[in-house]
């Protein structure tokens, strides 16, 4: 039988297609192949990728606000920070709980820290509000406990917003008082949301915090901001409503209905101010307006010397501009040291793959010697030699080539980077270089010349070619390698010679903004995936070659 | 030029007292005197390690003499770059250029030395349908198979017209169809465009089939250098006997030497006629050499009054055109015999005792 005469696939002897029969006999060899690198791979993912992942991933986020004022920011929404005005009493009555419950968790002042990034100052703003803010309030619950003392129980209050059956279940929890178990999930009063909007949302807000640690709901003591809630809701409801309201507590409502009906109205806003001025700058709200969603830009935008204001996003002033520069100068000096290290490293690698192989393993070992040392050694020793004190300028003025007033300033600058990593980065540019010229036969130069083209067109037009995949090889590797550089340019650069990433570890350990220091990271990795789609194109990636 | 006076026979290239040494303790090249007349095709045939390379790329100018001379139409080239020597070369890998197309590799020559477009692609065109090559010029070297490879080596070689082309073992990397193939075009190409070929291989049925003179090297020495047929029947000593072609060996003792006639005595006791070719007087150890086609058992075609030796059929190999037939002759069990197979031939069967003999001008006295 003829294959070319068959309709339909290729089928083996026993009649099933013949590709589905080859990709079982496959199957087997690439399972094992799989298997192999299994454990690499796992390890990879797990400590590797994944934190990485992780970490750029916080470049983006922005939990913090929304968690930390989730009611300030839904009533933030409907503020319009055009209009020049801080916002009304509706959002400082949201940020009073809000940061009631803040202060409770010691939480506002990461806010801060966090806020501060993108508004310096805030943070302090936010530190003094902490300590006041839980005193707003304070008066009403004063005149509430004055009228009658048990408002200052916690019982009372959660007598008066449970229902009936979470306070049944609570008084079996508190008699069988069991080591570990958690006090039951506290359940709001059937209507008292409707009868007291206000204080019901508030305390379900404190029974929720207090709830998720191991303290008691009634053992707790009452937020000064419930008495507040309290008495614009008393204030607000009809005596009806708050007749409707059932169990232990509705006669204590009914008294403090009438109590509260005396009371001046509580101004938010003005006890906001009276802690700090900041609450009615409108500055600071944009800020808390402007970051208040759960992904922000805010990092990727400062990492790139921009903000966000009302007016969209612009510019940052010019004093506070750093990242682009640097940037920039990573790049330029990262591609001058790549050129440095091609340019001192071809000959040798020349040298290299032409020797007899007995000399060329000397000479391989002097190559290979730099990563035997320690990289600050090697660090150092430059600092040693490029010092204004340092052997180098020592000798320049003992020949008398510098005047001993005028010594060379080498170190501390880009000039110390560049040579200290051109020197570190070698081998990584000549050991590619070696290993693709040692493949190319001496018969093409030979036959170059034989064919009448000088030394020099014979390298040019033949031998150079060649060795363009261990340049490219070389020069990504280099590259790569100096645009992430850190110690190096950390211990020579001085102010003028360091990287983006002394900047990017600067965030990370010193100003813990691991945001920015993400977005940064990100863009640099952005660069670099860049530049090798655009050598992918101009050089092409299988013109790569490591031996 | 001086030379065309003395005609065909004018030394083109010249080698006079060449020595090479790598390592300053040994030569590699022992006092090479070598002259090659314009248009003559010249093989260098030895063992690896025979020298015969170092002389290729002396006159290439890849390596310099340690010692003496080397002429190329008369002018000394010692001190000449390779680049500017003009000289042809096909390289053992043919070393095209990889990142190049074939036709960039055959302009190659012609851009170094300056010749326009338009010439260049003339040249380029009529160098690729010399080798029959013409469609291919858009290729890669790596998109060709060997031997097209090979005819494109010979291309760039020709391209920019050299009076000289060196190969240096062009034909080693070839299976046996193409290389006997290539082995009548290169031939062809050089007696067509009148060039001199110096040719490098340590197979000697090219040197003999390919080559107007062979310079057969060996320990750095030309051991003998001449046309293949005298080399084959007139081998000058021992060395040449036993690399060219296959060879019975016999040693004994020289008896008496008459005229162009020797006796020699073999090792037991028997006496030959040969021809003393290394000896010069009785009692001299020697070695005779005799072509297994030349060795006769059918009586009726000796001479009267030939010496004969007994023999004994050891086997018998069937090999189409030929029969081999391995015999036991004064003790030396490697004694072959060559026949056409004719329809009168006969078969020898092992075992058989017969007689066999030779002209006394097939049978040579070498050195021992």
């Amino acid at each position: 039988m003829s294959d070319t005469t068959q309709n339909g696939p290729m089928r083996a002897a026993d009649g099933t297609p013949l590709k589905k029969s080859l990709a079982r006999a496959l199957r087997r060899q690439k399972l094992r192949a799989l298997a192999l690198i299994a454990p690499l791979l796992i390890f990879v993912l797990v400590t590797f990728i994944a934190p990485i992942a992780d970490m750029l991933f916080r470049s983006v986020q922005n939990d913090i606000v929304a968690d930390t004022l989730p009611r300030t920011v839904v009533a933030l929404k409907d503020w319009d920070s055009t209009s020049g005005e801080s916002p009304g009493e509706e959002v400082f009555s949201a940020l009073a709980v809000d940061f009631q419950a803040a202060a409770e968790q010691k939480i506002h002042t990461k806010l801060g820290s966090r806020l501060n990034y993108e508004n310096p100052g805030i943070s302090s703003l936010f530190r003094k509000t902490g300590r006041g803010a839980e005193d707003i309030g304070d008066a009403f619950m004063d005149q509430f406990v004055d009228a009658n003392a048990a408002w200052k129980d916690s019982e009372t209050w959660a007598g008066l917003m449970g229902s009936d059956e979470w306070l049944a279940e609570q008084a079996e929890w508190v008699a069988a008082k069991a080591e570990g178990v958690k006090e039951p999930k506290f359940r709001l009063r059937d209507g008292i949301a409707d009868a007291l909007p206000r204080t019901s949302s508030t305390y379900a807000t404190f029974a929720r915090d207090t709830q998720s640690g191991t303290k008691s709901l009634v053992k707790t003591k009452p937020w000064p901001v419930f008495f507040v809630a309290l008495a614009q809701d008393l204030a607000t409801a009809s005596p009806e409503v708050i007749a409707s309201v059932s169990g232990d507590g509705a006669a204590l409502l009914q008294e403090a209905a009438a109590t509260a009906a005396g009371f001046e109205p509580f101004d938010y806003k003005a006890a906001f101010t009276d802690i700090d001025k900041g609450w009615d700058n409108v500055g600071n709200w944009i800020t808390v307006q402007s970051y208040s969603a759960r992904y922000t830009p805010g990092y990727f935008l400062n990492a790139v010397d921009l903000e966000k204001s009302p007016d969209g996003i612009q510019a940052r002033p010019e004093q506070q501009q750093i990242y682009i520069k640097l940037f920039v100068r990573t790049m330029w000096m990262s591609m001058l040291i790549t050129g440095c290290c091609l340019l001192l490293g071809y000959p040798v690698a020349w040298i290299l793959a032409n020797l007899r192989a007995s000399t060329a393993n000397v000479l391989m070992i002097l190559v290979l010697l730099p990563f035997w040392t320690s990289l600050l050694v090697r660090t150092s020793a430059w600092k040693v030699l490029l010092q204004q004190q340092g052997v180098i300028n020592d000798i320049l003025v003992w020949l008398g080539l510098v005047d001993d007033g005028n010594r060379l300033v080498m170190i501390n600058n880009q000039f110390g980077t560049i040579v200290a990593m051109t020197h570190i980065l070698l081998p990584f540019m000549i050991l590619p270089l070696y290993s693709v010229m040692k493949t190319v036969p001496p018969a093409y130069l030979r036959a170059a010349k034989s064919l009448g083209a000088t030394p020099w067109t014979a390298f040019w037009r033949v031998y150079f070619p060649q060795s363009v995949p261990g340049i490219g090889a070389g020069s990504i590797l280099c590259f790569i390698l100096a645009i992430g550089y850190y110690i190096t340019p950390e211990l020579v650069g001085g102010t003028q010679g360091v990287f983006i990433s002394n900047r990017i570890a600067f965030h990370i350990s010193s100003s813990l903004n691991w945001g920015l220091a993400a977005a940064l990271g990100t863009i640099l990795l952005g660069a670099v995936l860049l530049l090798y789609y655009v050598y992918d194109k101009i050089v092409g990636i299988d013109n790569v070659k490591l031996g | 030029m001086k030379d065309t006076s003395t005609g065909g026979n004018a030394a083109f290239v010249e080698f006079e007292h060449v020595q090479k040494s790598y390592d300053g303790e040994t030569l590699v090249v022992k006092d090479l005197n070598l002259s090659i007349a314009k248009g003559e095709f010249l093989t260098m045939l030895g063992p690896s390690g025979s020298g015969k390379t170092t002389c290729l790329m002396m006159l290439a100018g890849f390596e310099t003499a340690t010692h003496g001379e080397i002429k190329l139409d008369g002018r000394p080239i010692n001190n000449i770059p390779p680049h500017k020597r003009g000289i042809g070369m096909v390289f053992q890998n043919y070393a095209l250029f990889p990142h190049m197309t074939v036709a960039e590799n055959l302009a190659f020559p012609l851009e170094v030395r300056n010749i326009g477009k338009s010439d260049r692609e003339e040249k380029v065109k009529r160098a690729l349908d010399m080798v029959q090559m013409g469609a291919f010029g858009g290729r890669r070297p790596a998109q060709l198979s060997g031997g097209q490879q090979q005819r494109i080596a010979l291309a760039r070689a020709l391209v920019f017209e050299p009076e000289l082309v060196l190969m240096d073992e062009p034909l080693g990397a070839l299976d046996k169809q193409l290389r006997e193939h290539m082995q009548f075009e290169i031939t062809r190409l050089a007696h067509n465009l009148g060039i001199t070929t110096v040719y490098v291989t340590h197979d000697q049925t090219e040197a003999l089939t390919m080559s107007d003179n062979v310079a057969v090297f060996d320990d750095g020495r030309i051991q003998q250098l001449a046309p293949p047929d005298v080399l084959y029947e007139e081998p000058a000593n021992s060395f040449v006997a036993q690399f060219i072609g296959e060879n019975n060996t016999l040693l004994g003792t020289v008896k008496e030497i008459k005229g162009d006639v020797a006796v020699v005595q073999l090792d037991d006791g028997e006496l030959i006629d040969c021809k003393p070719v290394n000896v010069s007087k009785p009692g001299e150890r020697t070695r005779v050499s005799i072509r297994p086609e030349r060795v006769e058992f059918n009586k009726a075609r000796l001479q009267q009054g030939a010496h004969t030796l007994k023999a004994e059929v050891l086997e018998f190999i069937y090999m189409g055109d030929i029969f081999r037939t391995r015999l036991r002759v004064a003790g030396n069990e490697e004694f072959v015999v060559k026949t056409r197979n004719a329809p009168d031939q006969v078969r020898l069967q092992p075992g058989q005792e017969i007689e066999i003999g030779w002209l006394p001008q097939d049978c040579r006295a070498l050195d021992a």
